[in-house]
């Protein structure tokens, strides 16, 4: 199944949206990078690139962030890794994530759990 | 301008600035941004400062990109991919030497600031650290290199004219964006631990 990793400056946020997904995709390759080692708010170069690692199956990544240095630190991490079956998605967090694992569990490939992920830009609410 | 051991102990000096301005730089980032600047910046200088010495027998390219990695690694914020990426160029742009010249200075300060737009994607007037670094660079420029102090000095001026400018603009990039118009009257965090780094490498020539 295609990974899938949520990158937050928060512990707490990165592991809330992985919880809200978990309900409707209980198995798919899904993991929190929240927050700093020491559980701080911030973002962590390895903790992102150790979570990337820990869903890649072979069947590629995707990585969904919050703000700021968690796109910079991210966009880091995949230079390293230098991998182009490991991206970003710029989607909105959440709607994006459960699209994401619900695809990834419905195993779709790469190309289109990552086109599930921006589907979620038109999925209005009101 | 200098040896490869005076850059060693110019970033010491550059920690050492770091730790004694963080209250001062985290207190700017609390007022149009999430606190943490300083905080941020002094525990990537720790870390730095901690691995000086394993990279003490390379060259100073190596040393800059050590130093850049080190931040990239630590920092937590977005001062951490930015000043780690422009480390990072920085050593790339000196790769191999074991001293710096002026001209060299020039080339490294470009570099930097071509890694912080690589990774940060903004531009000059967006209120960030580069309306300190680029005027620094322009005005380094103008100076020449002949005499690499009197070029530090006009790059320092120039980079706190650039930190006084900040007050002046809205922020469009970075935390500080979501206050719109009243990041106005407010010192750009980034801005000002450049330009504390900057004064403090001139004032080590
Ligand atoms: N896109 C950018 N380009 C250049 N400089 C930026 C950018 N975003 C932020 N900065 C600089 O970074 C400084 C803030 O650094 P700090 O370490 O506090 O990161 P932060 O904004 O808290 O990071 P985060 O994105 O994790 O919230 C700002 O004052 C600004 O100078
Ligand atoms: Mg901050």
């Amino acid at each position: 199944m295609v990974g899938i990793v949520i990158v937050s400056h928060s512990k707490t946020l990165a592991e809330g949206v992985v919880e809200f997904c978990r309900v409707m995709a209980a198995e798919a390759p899904l993991v929190a990078a929240g927050g700093m080692e020491d559980g701080s708010f911030g973002t962590s170069f390895e903790r992102i690139k150790a979570a990337v690692e820990s869903v890649n199956q072979g069947e590629g990544v995707l990585v969904l962030m919050d703000v700021g240095s968690a796109v910079m630190t991210t966009e880091m991490v995949l230079e390293d890794i230098g991998d182009d079956t490991v991206q970003m998605v710029d989607c909105p967090l959440v709607e994006g994530a459960i699209a994401a694992a619900v695809a990834a569990e419905g195993g779709l490939d790469f190309a289109a759990v990552k086109e599930e992920a921006l589907s979620a830009w038109d999925a209005r609410k009101l | 301008m200098a040896s490869k051991d005076q850059v060693i102990e110019i970033i010491h000096k550059v920690a050492a600035a770091i730790e004694r301005e963080a209250q001062f730089l985290t207190d700017l980032d609390n007022a149009i941004g999430d606190g943490d600047h300083g905080i941020n910046l002094s525990r990537g200088f720790k870390k730095v400062e901690e691995e000086l010495p394993v990279v003490a027998d390379k060259d100073i390219g190596a040393i800059l990109k050590k130093v850049g990695m080190t931040l990239v690694s630590t920092v937590g914020g977005a001062s951490g991919p930015l000043y780690g990426t422009a480390f990072m160029k920085a050593g790339d742009a000196v790769k191999d030497h074991v001293s710096i010249s002026a001209d060299d200075f020039i080339a490294v300060l470009e570099a930097a600031i071509g890694g912080v737009q690589l990774r940060g994607k903004a531009e000059k007037g967006e209120k960030t650290m580069l309306d300190a670094m680029l005027p620094a660079l322009d005005a380094m420029k103008a100076a020449g290199t002949a005499d690499a102090k009197a070029m530090l000095d006009a790059g320092v001026k120039a980079a706190k004219e650039g930190v006084e400018y900040t007050k002046t603009i809205i922020a469009t990039k970075g935390r500080a964006s979501y206050l719109g118009e009243r990041s106005i009257g407010h010192q750009d965090p980034g801005a000002t631990s450049f330009t504390v780094m900057l004064e403090t490498i001139a004032e080590a020539i």
